[in-house]
C-alpha cells in the first residue's frame, strides 16, 4: 500500500479542503500525483535552502535521523527543546518534510545550549501589511469601547481584543485604570487564535506593568509593515542606534505593525516618523546619506 | 471590516501640526502630492496616481437607440467603483453614502459642464448613438478620491478612441479598428476637481488632503474647474461656514493648480501618442515601475516543459479513477432534500478526533463521525461503522417519514481520493444515523 502525504491546501493551510473543492477526479489526482512526483524530485535538503527565496509548494526535506521520543516535529511557537525540530510561520509538515505556504525567505536557528545538529528552529520570513494575532505579542491597540468589565481595543486583526480593567498594575475594583475610549494601549495577547476572539492584557506574568498600559497623550502614531517592524525589534538594529543619535526621542513598537513615536518638537517627531516608514526601501547606503543630511541641519 | 479608529493621540497630533503649519509628509499647505499618469494597452485605459491614492479608468462605447426626448445626443454613463482593496472600510455589498457623494459629484463636473460634444455622438438621429461608459474603480485610498477620479475620467476620456462610423443617405458603416483607425472623442474643455480642507472653523486650509487629514477635518470644499478659469461645479460639504474672501482665495488657488495639472495631462498624453506612432512599447507593462522589497535575487531557473504533458497523462493513468459517485438526493421529508453534507468541520486536530472516533464506535452524535475524515486510510472506520447498525439510539427527531438509501460498496482498495472517501464516509455515516432514527420509530 503506497503511502502518499496528506493533500495540504497551499491556500488555506488546513488540509484538504480545497482539493475537495477541485472536484472531480482527475484534476485531484493530477494533484496528488504532482505532489507525489515533487517530493520524489524537486524537494531539497532544507539546509540548502536557509536563506533563499522559497515560494508555496515548495516541498523542504528533512535531515532523516530517528528520534527516541518519536515525535519530531513540534509545531508551536516558542523554544524548541532539543531535539525538537520547530516548524514556525510559513510552513507546514507534510510527510517526509515541510510544505512551505508563504513565499520568503527561509530562516533558520539553532537552538540554544544543548544545540548540536538536531532540533531548531525554521520559519519563512514573508512580507506582510495585515496582523493576525499571535499569543505573546505585544501590540499596540486603539480602545474603541468601554463596556462595564472590559474594554474593547482595534488591534488590526479580524476581531476587536478584549481587555480587562483589572489586567492593569495596580488596579483593584474599586481603582479602575483611567483609559478612555480612543487611547492608545500597548499590551500582550494572552488568547490569540483564529476561532476566539483574542485577549490582551497590560500585565505580564508576575503582576507588573513593564512598560505596558495606556501609552501617553502626546507623540505620533503611524503604520508600517510588519516585516519592517521584526526588522526594527531585531537585537543590534542600526537604524534606532542611527536615530537615537539624532534626537532623543520615545519610541513604542507595536507587532501589529504600528509605531507610536515623540520627540520634543512636532517637526522632530515628523522626521523620525517618516525616516521609519521610508527606510523599508532604502538600502544602508541610502539611509546613511540621509541621516547625513538631517545631522547637518 | 470595521474602519480602524482614530486615536485622540492621532488627532491631536494632527491638529497641532497643522496649527503650526506642517503636514505629515511633509508639503506645504497649498501643495499637490504627486500626480502619476499611466495608460494602458487599449484606448481609454488609464491609472491614475495621487501620492498613494490610485484610481484605474477605463472608457468603452457601444451603439444604442437614443432617449426619448433626447434623440440627437449621445448617452454619457459615469460609474465610479470603491473596491474593498482600496481600504478595509469597504465592503463589496454595503456601499457607503460616500460612494452616492462621488459619484453625484463626478456626474455634476463632467456631464452638466458639457466637456463633451454629445451631439457629435449622433449617429443616426433618434435610432442609433454612441453611448460612452466611464468606469473608474478606486484602486488604493489614500486620500482625496475625487480629484484623483476626476482626472482619471478626462484622461480617459481623452485618450479613447472610438470606432469610426459613416452615413451614405440610409446605410450606415461601422469600421472596425483594422479598417480605418478609430476617432478621438470630440471634448471641450478639461474640467478638474480640487479640493479643500478645512480645520478649526475654517481657520486653517489645506489643498489635497490625505487620509489621515481627511478624518480630522471639520468640512471640504471642492471646485471644478478648467484652464479658462470656468467655474464647473462647486460643492462644500461638512457644515463650515466659508466666508466669501476664503470662497474667492480658494477659487483663485483652484485655478493655478487646474493649469498645472492640465499641462500634465497633456504632456502624458501627448509622450503616449509619440510611442505608439513610433512603434514603441506602451501600456502598463511598461510604465507602472516594478517595487522591490528584498534585495535577494535567484536566477531565472529554466523549467523544461517539454514532456510535461506527457507526464501529466502518465500520472492520470496510474491514478485509479474516481468512481462512479453519484450523488443521490437524500429525502429528508416531503418537500425537503439533500445533497452531500456539506464542507468538513474544522473545529479541533483532526488526528485526535480519528483516534476518538476509533474507540467511541458507538456515539450518539451521528454527526461527527460524518464530519472529520480528512485521512486517506479509511477502511477501518468505515468497516467500524457498518457495525453499528444493530444498537438504538432513542433520539427527538420527529421525522417520520425515513428514506434508507442502498449503501454503496465503497471500494476497499486504496485509493488516495479524498474527495470521494470522504463523502462515501459520510454518505455512510448519514445512513447509520438514518437506521439508527429508523429503528428508534
Amino acid at each position: 500500500m503506497t503511502h502518499t502525504p496528506p493533500v495540504v491546501c497551499a491556500f488555506c493551510a488546513r488540509g484538504p479542503c480545497c482539493a475537495r473543492a477541485l472536484g472531480s477526479g482527475k484534476l485531484a489526482g493530477l494533484r496528488e500525483g504532482l505532489t507525489m512526483a515533487a517530493a520524489e524530485t524537486g524537494a531539497l535538503p532544507v539546509e540548502e535552502r536557509v536563506g533563499q527565496v522559497v515560494l508555496p509548494g515548495d516541498v523542504l526535506l528533512l535531515p532523516s535521523h530517528p528520534e527516541a521520543d518519536g515525535e519530531r516535529l513540534w509545531l508551536g511557537p516558542g523554544a524548541a527543546l532539543p531535539g525538537r525540530l520547530v516548524c514556525g510561520p510559513g510552513l507546514r509538515s507534510c510527510g517526509a518534510g515541510l510544505l512551505v505556504t508563504k513565499c520568503g525567505l527561509l530562516r533558520h536557528r539553532q537552538p540554544g545550549g544543548a544545540g548540536g545538529g538536531s532540533g531548531g528552529a525554521y520559519w519563512v520570513d514573508s512580507q506582510q501589511k495585515r496582523y493576525v494575532p499571535v499569543k505573546g505579542d505585544h501590540v499596540i491597540g486603539i480602545v474603541t469601547l468601554k463596556a462595564g468589565d472590559i474594554f474593547k481595543v482595534d488591534v488590526g486583526g479580524s476581531e476587536q481584543a478584549s481587555l480587562s480593567y483589572l489586567a492593569f498594575e495596580g488596579a483593584t475594583k474599586r481603582n479602575r485604570p483611567n483609559v478612555q475610549v480612543g487611547d492608545l494601549i500597548y499590551g500582550q495577547f494572552v488568547v490569540a487564535n483564529k476561532d476566539m476572539e483574542p485577549e490582551m492584557v497590560c500585565i505580564d506574568s508576575s503582576g507588573r506593568a513593564n512598560g505596558m498600559g495606556v501609552i501617553g497623550h502626546e507623540g505620533l502614531l503611524f503604520k508600517v509593515s510588519l516585516g519592517l517592524i521584526r526588522k526594527l525589534l531585531a537585537p543590534n538594529c542600526e537604524i534606532i542606534q542611527e536615530l537615537g543619535q539624532l534626537y532623543p526621542f520615545e519610541i513604542v513598537f507595536g507587532m501589529n505593525g504600528r509605531i507610536w513615536v515623540k520627540a520634543k518638537t512636532i517637526q522632530q517627531t515628523l522626521i523620525v516618523a517618516n525616516i521609519l516608514e521610508a527606510c523599508e526601501h532604502m538600502t544602508a547606503e541610502q539611509r546613511t546619506q540621509a541621516f547625513a543630511k538631517l545631522s547637518e541641519r | 471590516m470595521k474602519e480602524t479608529p482614530l486615536s485622540n493621540c492621532e488627532r491631536r497630533f494632527l491638529l497641532r501640526a497643522i496649527e503650526e503649519r506642517k503636514r505629515l509628509d511633509g508639503r506645504q499647505s497649498y501643495d499637490y502630492r504627486n500626480v502619476r499618469i499611466s495608460f494602458g494597452a487599449d484606448y481609454g485605459c488609464c491609472i491614475v496616481e495621487l501620492g498613494r491614492t490610485r484610481v484605474l479608468g477605463q472608457v468603452s462605447c457601444e451603439l444604442v437607440s437614443p432617449k426619448l426626448n433626447r434623440a440627437t445626443e449621445g448617452i454619457l454613463f459615469f460609474n465610479l467603483e470603491l473596491s474593498p482593496m482600496a481600504a478595509p472600510a469597504f465592503e463589496p455589498g454595503r456601499q457607503p453614502e460616500l460612494l452616492v457623494k462621488l459619484n453625484r459629484l463626478l456626474e455634476r463636473c463632467l456631464r452638466n459642464s458639457k466637456c463633451i460634444d454629445t451631439e457629435s455622438l449622433c449617429v443616426v438621429a433618434g435610432v442609433k448613438v454612441w453611448q460612452i461608459r466611464v468606469d473608474l474603480h478606486l484602486l488604493n485610498h489614500d486620500g482625496n478620491i475625487i480629484d484623483a477620479a476626476s482626472i482619471a475620467a478626462i484622461v480617459a476620456l481623452c485618450h479613447f478612441r472610438r470606432p469610426d462610423v459613416s452615413v451614405q443617405g440610409e446605410e450606415v458603416t461601422l469600421y472596425t479598428p483594422e479598417e480605418r483607425d478609430p476617432v478621438p472623442l470630440s471634448i471641450h474643455h478639461m474640467p478638474i476637481c480640487v479640493s479643500f480642507a478645512f480645520f478649526q472653523q475654517g481657520t486653517y486650509l489645506l489643498v489635497d488632503p490625505s487620509e489621515r487629514e481627511e478624518r480630522v477635518m471639520d468640512g471640504l470644499l471642492v471646485i471644478a474647474m478648467n484652464k479658462h478659469r470656468e467655474i464647473c461645479t462647486i460643492q462644500s460639504s461638512g457644515g463650515i461656514m466659508l466666508l466669501k474672501d476664503q470662497v474667492l482665495r480658494c477659487s483663485k488657488i483652484t485655478g493655478v493648480k487646474v493649469a498645472e495639472i492640465t499641462e500634465l495631462i497633456q504632456k502624458a498624453l501627448e509622450n503616449d501618442r509619440k510611442v505608439r506612432k513610433e512603434g514603441g512599447k506602451f501600456g502598463f507593462a511598461e510604465s507602472i515601475p516594478n517595487q522591490k522589497i528584498s534585495a535577494f535575487k535567484m536566477e531565472r531557473a529554466p523549467v523544461d516543459t517539454n514532456d510535461v504533458e506527457e507526464q501529466a497523462e502518465e500520472i492520470i493513468m496510474k491514478a485509479d479513477p474516481p468512481s462512479d459517485f453519484v450523488a443521490k438526493p437524500i429525502l429528508r421529508m416531503p418537500g425537503t432534500a439533500q445533497i452531500g453534507e456539506g464542507l468538513e468541520n474544522s473545529w479541533g486536530d483532526f488526528e485526535e478526533s480519528e483516534r476518538e472516533e476509533e474507540e467511541e464506535g458507538n456515539s450518539d452524535d451521528a454527526t461527527t463521525s460524518g464530519g472529520q475524515k480528512m485521512e486517506t486510510e479509511e477502511i477501518n472506520i468505515v468497516s467500524k461503522t457498518k457495525k453499528d447498525d444493530d444498537t438504538i439510539i432513542l433520539s427527538d427527531s420527529e421525522e417520520e417519514e425515513v428514506v434508507i438509501l442502498e449503501p454503496e460498496e465503497t471500494h476497499k482498495k486504496t485509493r488516495t481520493h479524498t474527495t470521494t472517501k470522504q463523502e462515501n464516509s459520510s454518505k455512510k455515516a448519514f445512513n447509520k444515523k438514518r437506521k439508527k432514527k429508523r429503528a428508534t420509530h
